[in-house]
Parts: structure tokens; C-alpha cells; sequence
């Protein structure tokens, strides 16, 4: 690489666009301020100061989803709340995410056999990026969460659409 | 007065209300018709020896055997002494069983006397589907006029805890029942 070698000043950083970009929203991961039931408790512990989710950049919970970008779904979603659900993801600006966090957001969890009111499973309502297991998980296993969002997000491009194949497929059955 | 003087008072008080004392059992209570519900609860409420100034809870019960529903309601007295040694006994406390047929469930609403009916009313004809007449937050819908419902949403179909309660196949376009099928237990 002679041509570029001892051309510029210290400081300067050769990078790719994709990398900045990726670089710069995996590290500022603003989650809406949205808890539904006993998960959010978690979510608020790993929000503290033990657990500390600002380490990773994501501890800025904004209280309107206009200046989000996580949507972490914590506790149990029902049929009555579902329709906020889709309202706030959809009231979220691009790039967004979601995060299922527990045992009823996952699948309706202890409420799937007898729970007549609640939605089994937040991905029949918005799209689901990573999904955390527990009931309710502990502060670690969401910050594990995180940090696979956070690899998700590394390996995305800008010169690829995210919902490509969403849309494909919305297209193909219309 | 003790719970046995306060069903005898009932009794004599009201000889046609068809008041049965079932005090032996270990939530002792008095049975009433709901068509003299109201009169009954008139009583109970301003009675100078009774004084039941404090309704507790209004629990809503799904006899499907018996094809009745029954709306139970626990009254406390916190004006009468209840015992020398302490505030809290059995003596200030009744229980109110009211039996209403299952096909047309129709129960006076006793919000007027009590304040505390009117969400308890709400929420037992959300979820058992006993219809409070004359309720103060009535509705008026496909269904006929019946208090709101407080937590299922508005355009809920059915009482979720009727015995007999078919669950919803999907609700706004999003699915309920999944490829297990509807796995609740059967009834009746």
C-alpha cells in the first residue's frame, strides 16, 4: 500500500463506511422506556447501577419510541396491549430492534396453555430480533441479549435493506 | 350480633326473599334472591344493628352443574363494636350469596350503597358474565345493556371465566390458538 503510506498526518483512520455506521449504532443502542410486567424489574436491575447497561452504550431509555432504537418487549404482552405494541414499534424510526425478553414474549410462556388473553409470542406482532429465555431472565442474560444485537448489527450493511426478504415475501403473497 | 342473629333478623325481616343460612360451612354465608337483592342490601347498609358499611369483595362463581351463576359479596362492619378485645372478628362480617339463572344472569347493582361495587361489579361481569342492572357505568351493545368491561378489552367477546368459555380463534388478526390446538380443559 505505498501509495497511501506516510501520505497523511498521526490520527488519521482508514476505515470502511459500513464499519463506522455499524460501529457507531451498535454502541448507542437507545432502548424505549416500555416495561409490561414483572421482566421490566429486570430490565430496570440491569438498567442500575450493578448491572450497569450504559457499558454498552444502551443505557439512555428514551420516553417516546421517535427517539428509539431497541424496543426490549419485558413481560407479557396481551391481546389488549398488542395493538400498542404494533403502534410504538411502528412510531420507532429506522433502524429499529426488538428484543423479546422472557418466557411470555417468547411464546406466551406459563400463560400458553390457559392464558385466553395473552398473545403467544410478541413475533405475531412485530418482528423479533433477539429473543432472551428465563422467567424472568437474569440482568446477565439480557446484557447477553445485547450483545448479540450488537454483533447483529456489526454484520449489517448499507448497501443491503434489512427487510429485503420480509418485503419479497409480502410481495410474493399479495 | 353474632352470624346466626343477623340471618334470623334476615329471615323475619324479609319471609319471602327465600333466605337460606348456610353458616356451617367454612365461608358461612346467606343465600338471596336477586329480585330481593336490593331491598336486602338497602337493610344490611343502613340497619342501625347491622351496619355493614364496608363492602370487601364481589366474587363471581360459575355453577355450571346447577346452571347458575352466583355473585358473592363480603360485607364488613367497621362501625359496630365487633368484640371487646379487637376490631377484627367474624361477628362484624356477613357473606352474601346471590344465585342468578346461568341463560339470564341478571343481579341488582348495589353501587348506590356501596362505592366500592362499582369496579367490582365491572369486573365480575367481564370475566363471569353477571349482568348488574341499573349499574352507573353501563354500555349499551350488541350484548344488551350491561356494565363496561374493565379489563378485557371493550369488543371482548364472551366471559373468560364461564366454564364453558370457547377462547378466541384470533383477536384483531392475531392468532390465539396455536398448531397444539385449543389445549383447556373441558367442563360440564
Amino acid at each position: 500500500m505505498s501509495w497511501i503510506e506516510n501520505r497523511f498526518e498521526e490520527g488519521l483512520i482508514v476505515t470502511s463506511l459500513d464499519w463506522a455506521i455499524n460501529w457507531g449504532r451498535s454502541n448507542a443502542i437507545w432502548p424505549m422506556t416500555f416495561g409490561l410486567a414483572c421482566c421490566a424489574i429486570e430490565m430496570m436491575a440491569v438498567g442500575a447501577s450493578r448491572f450497569d447497561i450504559d457499558r454498552f452504550g444502551a443505557g439512555a431509555f428514551r420516553a417516546t419510541p421517535r427517539q428509539s432504537d431497541l424496543m426490549i418487549v419485558a413481560g407479557t404482552v396481551t391481546y389488549k396491549m398488542a395493538s400498542r405494541v404494533k403502534r410504538l414499534y411502528h412510531q420507532m424510526p429506522e433502524p429499529k430492534y426488538v428484543i423479546a425478553m422472557g418466557a411470555c414474549t417468547i411464546g406466551g410462556g406459563p400463560y400458553f396453555k390457559h392464558g385466553y388473553h395473552v398473545v403467544k409470542g410478541v413475533d405475531l406482532v412485530v418482528p423479533v430480533d433477539v429473543y432472551v429465555p428465563g422467567c424472568p431472565p437474569r440482568p446477565e442474560a439480557l446484557l447477553e441479549g445485547l450483545m448479540r444485537l450488537q454483533d447483529k448489527i456489526r454484520g449489517q450493511s448499507i448497501a443491503k435493506d434489512r427487510w429485503r426478504d420480509v418485503k419479497e415475501e409480502a410481495f410474493a403473497s399479495a | 350480633m353474632t352470624i346466626e342473629g343477623i340471618a334470623n333478623l334476615l329471615k323475619e325481616k324479609f319471609p319471602d326473599a327465600g333466605i337460606e343460612a348456610r353458616l356451617e360451612s367454612r365461608h358461612p354465608h346467606v343465600i338471596v334472591k336477586p329480585e330481593h337483592w336490593l331491598t336486602v342490601a338497602e337493610f344490611l347498609r343502613n340497619d342501625p344493628q347491622l351496619k355493614f358499611d364496608w363492602l370487601r369483595c364481589i366474587t363471581g362463581v360459575d355453577y355450571i352443574e346447577d346452571k347458575q351463576l352466583a355473585a358473592i359479596y363480603d360485607f364488613h362492619s367497621t362501625q359496630r363494636p365487633a368484640q371487646s378485645d379487637g376490631l377484627w372478628s367474624a361477628r362484624g362480617e356477613l357473606s352474601v350469596k346471590v344465585l342468578a339463572p346461568r341463560d339470564n344472569p341478571m343481579v341488582p347493582s348495589v353501587c348506590h350503597l356501596w362505592g366500592a361495587a362499582d369496579w367490582h361489579e365491572r369486573e365480575t361481569y367481564d370475566l363471569v358474565g353477571i349482568n348488574f342492572q341499573n349499574h352507573p357505568d353501563s354500555v349499551d351493545d350488541l350484548n344488551g345493556r350491561h356494565p363496561r368491561r374493565i379489563l378485557c378489552p371493550d369488543d371482548w367477546q364472551g366471559h373468560p371465566l364461564q366454564k364453558d368459555y370457547e377462547f378466541p380463534l384470533e383477536y384483531h388478526g392475531i392468532p390465539a390458538v396455536t398448531e397444539f390446538g385449543q389445549t383447556r380443559p373441558l367442563h360440564g
